[in-house]
This record gives C-alpha cells, structure tokens and sequence, in this order.
C-alpha cells in the first residue's frame, strides 16, 4: 500500500485530462464564430453583474498590457511557489538520510 | 473566485474589510509568536504559502465549460490553523491584485474573507472533527481540503449574491446564478485538489513527523498507524 496515494493522484490528473479532450472535441465542433469557451469564472461573473447595469467604480491600478505579459507573472507565480516546496522538501530529504 | 476591481459598492468594501481585519490582525500576533516559539515550523509555514501560490495560479478547465483555479488553502489550515493561513492568503491575493489586475485592491477584503479565512476556518474545523471521531487521517485531509477550497467559492457566490440581488427572486436567484458559475465549476477542481494535498501530506508524515506532533496536528497514534500504512 506504499503507493497508493500516488496512484489514486495519477489516475485522477488522467481521468481530469481525458474528461477535458472529450468535452473539447464536443464544444470545438459546434462552436459559433466569436464564441469564447474555456474562458474564466471571474471574468461570466463579472459579466452578469455588468449585464445588471452596475459599472465599475475602481479600476485595476495595472493591468498586464499583454496575453504574454499575464501569463509571464502568472508563471513567475507558480515557479516561485515551487522553488519553495521543492527547496524544503529537498532539505528534509538530505536531512533524513544524514547519517 | 476573484471578485474584480470595483465590482463590488464601495459600502461592501468596507463591510468585508471590517470583518477581515480582526482575523489577519490575530494571525499576525500568532505569526509572531509561532516564529518566537517554533522557529522550525516556519519552513513548513513557507511550504503552506507556497502552495496557495502554486495551486492559485492554475487555472484549469472544468465539466461547467469556464475555467477556475484552486485555492490550496486548505494545507495551510490542517497545519497551521486558519488564522496563520489569512496572512498567506493576503500575501497571495496582494500579488494578484497589483501585478495581474486579478481580483482588486477594493475587493481584497471580500476576497480575503473568502479565500483565506471562510474556507480556511470550514477546513480546519473538518480536520479537528475527523481527528476527534477516529476518521482514516488521509480520508480527512482529502475532505478538509477539498471542502477548503469548495466553501471558497460558495461564499464569493454569496458574496457576489448580498451585493446584487437579483430584481426577480432577490439574494436566493442571485445565489443560484453565481453558484452555478462558481460553485460548480470547481468541484472537480477540489476534487483534485483533496488529493493532491493528501498525497503532500503523507510526504510531510514520512519528512517530519515530530513538527506535526508539536503542532498537534497529529498525535503519536496516528503518526505510528500512518508510518504503518505507508511502509
């Protein structure tokens, strides 16, 4: 039963990935031209306050000026992140075997 | 669950800022005795934000069709309690809200509530409550943080729901509306999410075991049981 727990988290990312291929074939095939799928909960929620009529009354004070640029601090965001669990996951490790 | 700038009246702003603020006040007092008191539980500490900043950058599709992202909240709050995991979510939601125009500097109060200390509080209290009736430790870490990062996403909803209640139907339409959106999409998220921190907890069993027992985390029954089912 070593690694149970690592097979149930493999086998939940396979079966995550497949549902998404399927539903995506199913959507890209009767998608209208314009339409947007896979787009973020945030942004349809924001969307339906909107479509109340109630405007915003703040503005972002910056806001990545490019597709690139997001997905550039988005990712400085998760590698940071790991360099922290990896670095003191590392450190218990070595510590561990230490004679 | 990022409510975006300005997308909330100014009176709610202030509302959920005045109920965040006790609660990370109180966690920064407890930060300062957890670093005075268990210094080499801090690594564990950085280990719990560095999660929130990993899971919360992903975002990933779901069955609903939008996309959402985690909150990894819940590792946090089965360590280290949910006071000490809102001073994590706040530093996460900060860099979110200045440098990626995601979720806002107005909203940060009704953001932080949500995140870092409803779903935070809700995952803690399963933790304690499957620790107290006897329940397999990986079966409650799985529960705890699933539903961590679940509760999140009901309370934005509801959040979203007191703010703009619907013309026909008021706060409960308003409700439906924005859980469908939110609610929905993320249970396969938390989904894996319960997993993905049960399968890092037994990695926090098998590194250091004693800094959980000094934390209370887990007791030397379940420690050795653990060990047990993992060798």
């Amino acid at each position: 039963m070593k690694y149970t727990l690592e097979v149930i988290a493999i086998l939940a990312v396979i079966l995550f990935a497949a549902l998404f291929m399927i539903q995506n074939a199913g959507k890209q095939r009767t998608l209208a031209p314009g339409e947007e799928v896979w787009s973020s909960a945030d942004d349809e929620a924001s969307k339906i306050i909107e479509s109340s009529g109630y405007q915003p009354w703040f503005t972002p004070i910056w806001t990545p000026p490019s597709a690139e640029i997001e997905s550039l601090l988005f990712s400085i965001q998760a590698a940071g992140g790991a360099l922290v669990i990896g670095y003191f996951f590392g450190y218990y490790r070595g510590r561990a075997e230490r004679p | 669950m990022h409510i975006m700038e300005g997308f909330l009246p100014l009176y709610w702003c202030i509302f959920w800022s005045i109920i965040s603020f006790p609660f990370v006040a109180y966690g920064v007092y407890l930060l300062k005795r957890l670093a005075g008191e268990h210094r080499d539980t801090l690594p564990l500490l950085a280990v719990s934000g560095a999660f929130i900043f990993v899971l919360s950058s992903l975002k990933l599709p779901s069955v609903t069709g939008s996309c959402s992202h985690p909150t990894g909240t819940g590792l946090g709050a089965i360590l280290f309690g949910p006071f000490l995991t809102a001073i994590l979510g706040v530093i996460v939601l900060l860099y979110q809200a200045v440098f990626l125009a995601h979720g806002g500097l107005t909203t940060l109060g009704a953001n932080v509530f949500s995140m870092a200390i409803a779903g935070p509080f809700l995952g803690y209290g399963i933790y304690r409550g499957g620790k107290a009736i006897g329940l397999n430790t990986f079966v409650t870490i799985f529960l705890a943080a699933a539903l961590t990062d679940l509760f999140t996403y009901v309370i934005t909803s509801l959040q979203l729901a007191l703010a703009f209640p619907a013309q026909m139907g008021g706060i409960i339409t308003s409700f439906t509306t924005f859980a469908a959106i939110f609610a929905l999409t993320q249970i396969p998220l938390a989904i894996m999410e319960g997993i993905i921190i049960a399968l890092t907890f037994k990695h926090i069993i098998q590194a250091r075991a004693d800094i959980l027992l000094r934390l209370n985390v887990l007791t030397p029954d379940q420690v050795k049981k653990v060990q047990e089912s993992i060798a």
